[in-house]
């Protein structure tokens, strides 16, 4: 937004300003004039305040995992000037370290990614499926359903959580026992329970969200894809899918970030082993268990801080839009 | 980590997205090849039956199952309303549905408040951009991270010894006694509320950011020629225009702040008198073998979330109407 208003070349003052203002309009920054005033230096300062107050908990956590373990637990990261000390030790530590008493992150990393990336894509397609079933498709009751789906969004997960475990134990268990019999390379807890609770967790919103922007695809190209004799599986595939595509990405990203954050689901479908427990669940344990262990804390939450991090900075424009666009479901 | 363990997790994603793809394409295969005749609602079927199954069984089935063992005592027998006649008399829940409702009155009000006059101050300003990034950054990362950052800033070390906590040391700087904050009662589940509060304002300040841009400037300039100074402006002209959209943050926050468990979970696990209910349900259902308990208490989540259901889907149906 950084247009320069033209400078009115006249000695009129009143004259100057009236053309001021057309001026303003003509490049479309009229609005800079009213709300300049809005922006007083007591607002710059207060909004000043808030930031740094935002930003500081952060960035002193991030400091302090670059810091000697002896540092950081008799010095205040704030000190690090008088306290200079800089090393990967923790990284390296947390990550790769093989002794009984650290984190080993390595393959709870590994977790996380292989249950957010699955756990992203299956609820897509399905929801998106879902989502062109109720823009696209006439039946009864249509309606209710989906209403019925938008409600379903906000009801607590807690409300399913207990019932939907016992079926998986009942359900679940037999057939993966019986993977692990067959590949033993696949342990008895596998992905698969928390694959399955995230997909169904994530498809409410997801189907809602979607629902918006594939509804906006044009009607007359997928009728003239019919036409020409494409099935339903090209239609969707080929046509409706890559007009909707940002829309996806604004939601995928979304559904990606749930998952790799959530703990509640990992703590509950997991079984919390080395196996399928991601990193959320291993954080959460580590500050139970070795609370005061802050250079290995500090160094393991930003292991897990990075890569939605990573996500959050390069795609921040599909991140805010799909924000919006789930804000204003109201 | 051994690398069987890696090649082990290896082929249950490629495995499993595999057969997802397989599952998927046998469905429109199926489609494709059969009889024309009824052909609609075969189209129908695959492609909305595969969501609304999992949302059958996953969500709605089980929510029907919860409300019923609300009702159920440890060994699943009907006990009536002994297990909310329970909630209600035991100090420590009693505390806990306490701490819920000061959770819900604070965090929206407050995150709302500095998100719109965060958004407000950085209107147009230079820099708009990286102020807005800053603050909304918390909202990315996992409430787990969060706790561990917040839990940093509260950490104590004794009086005398050198802070390591940025909050025991200001106090410290500013002439106090450090504290151990986190198990002090009733500070701590305020300082608990500061952390979710710290998340969702970067989402009030991004709505709310939003809907002020489009206020039309024509109003604002039709007011500033009346000679109204800005925090009548700000009042009269941007607050009624963006209504809708502080609905829809104070209704999102409320909803989130009732679910909060993970930093609950994290940074104090419920003791000290900070639990709150989504805590209070795990701890009764998963850890002390009470699935009674924990359903009533996950049913008493879903009254208090149902107001807002029923506004939202008045409004929904309204929009639908209209389309």
């Amino acid at each position: 937004m950084s247009t320069t208003p033209i400078v009115p070349t006249t000695t009129d003052t009143d004259t100057g300003k009236k053309l001021d203002k057309g001026a303003d309009i003509e490049v479309g920054t009229k609005s800079r004039r009213v709300k300049r005033r809005l922006t007083s230096r007591t607002a710059t300062i207060v909004a000043l305040v808030i930031a740094v107050v935002w930003t500081i908990p952060t960035f002193g956590l991030f400091v302090s995992s670059f810091r000697p373990a002896e540092l950081i637990q008799s010095t205040g990261w704030w000190t690090i000037f008088q306290n200079p000390g800089f090393t990967f030790d923790n990284y390296a530590e947390v990550l790769f370290s093989s002794s009984q008493s650290s984190p080993q992150l390595g393959s709870y990393f590994v977790n996380s990614l292989a249950i957010a990336i699955p756990g992203t894509i299956f609820p897509l397609i399905l929801g998106a499926m879902a989502a062109y079933a109720f823009a696209w498709m006439k039946f009864k009751g249509s309606n209710w359903l989906f209403i019925l789906v938008f409600a379903l969004q906000i009801v607590p997960l807690q409300m399913a959580l207990l019932p939907l475990l016992q079926m998986f134990t009942q359900f679940l268990r037999p057939l993966q026992n019986g993977l692990h019999e067959v590949i033993p390379m696949i342990p008895e807890q596998n992905y698969l329970p928390v694959w399955i609770a995230h997909t169904m967790f994530g498809l409410p919103l997801i189907i809602f969200l979607l629902h918006n922007f594939i509804s906006e695809v044009p009607g007359e190209v997928i009728e003239a894809a019919r036409v020409d004799g494409a099935n339903p599986g090209q239609i969707f595939f080929r046509i409706v899918l890559p007009l909707a595509l940002p829309a996806i990405a604004s939601v995928a990203i979304f559904q990606f970030l749930w998952v790799w954050n959530d703990l509640l689901v990992a703590l509950i479908f997991s079984g919390g082993t080395a196996d399928v427990a991601p990193l959320t669940q291993r954080l959460a344990e580590l500050t139970g268990t070795r609370g005061q262990d802050w250079q290995r804390l500090t160094a393991a939450a930003f292991v897990s801080l990075i890569v939605p991090l990573i996500v959050f900075f390069s795609l921040q424009r599909y991140f805010v839009r799909g924000l919006l666009a789930g804000a204003t479901k109201g | 980590m051994t690398t069987a363990d890696l090649i082990g997790k290896i082929i249950q994603v490629v495995g499993g997205l595999a057969i997802f793809a397989a599952i998927i394409g046998l469905l429109f295969f199926f489609l494709d090849k059969a009889p024309k005749r009824g052909k609609d609602y075969g189209q129908l079927a695959v492609f909305l039956a595969p969501a609304m199954i999992l949302v059958f069984l996953g969500l709605i089935y089980p929510a029907i199952r919860t409300s019923l063992l609300a009702f159920t005592n440890n060994t699943g027998e009907f006990n009536g309303l002994d297990n909310f006649v329970w909630m209600f008399t035991q100090p420590a829940i009693v505390n806990t549905l306490i701490n819920t409702v000061v959770w819900v009155l604070l965090v929206p009000t407050v995150s709302t408040i500095v998100g719109l006059a965060y958004a407000v101050f950085i209107d147009k300003s230079r820099g708009e951009k990286i102020y807005k990034v800053l603050v909304f950054m918390p909202m990315a990362i996992s409430m787990v991270g969060a706790g561990i950052i917040w839990k940093f800033v509260y950490d104590y070390r004794q009086a005398g010894s050198e802070q390591i906590g940025l909050l025991n040391q200001i106090v410290v700087w500013l002439g106090g006694e450090p504290v151990q904050w986190l198990q002090t009662s009733p500070i701590n589940t305020f300082l608990l509320i500061v952390v979710m509060i710290w998340i969702q304002t970067g989402f009030a300040m991004v709505v709310l950011s939003a809907a002020i841009k489009a206020v039309p400037v024509e109003q604002l300039e039709a007011a500033e020629i009346d000679g109204t100074n800005p925090w009548q402006r700000f009042r009269n002209v941007t607050l009624p225009g963006i209504r809708g959209s502080l609905v829809v943050v104070i209704t999102t926050i409320s909803i989130a702040t009732l679910k909060v468990f993970d930093i609950v979970r994290t940074m104090t696990a419920g003791n000290f008198n900070t639990s709150v209910i989504a805590n209070e349900m795990y701890t009764q259902a998963f850890r002390a073998a009470e699935p009674g308990r924990g359903s009533a208490l996950a049913l008493v989540l879903f009254v208090l979330v149902l107001p807002i259901v029923i506004y939202n889907i008045r409004v929904m149906r309204k929009q639908r109407e209209i389309r």
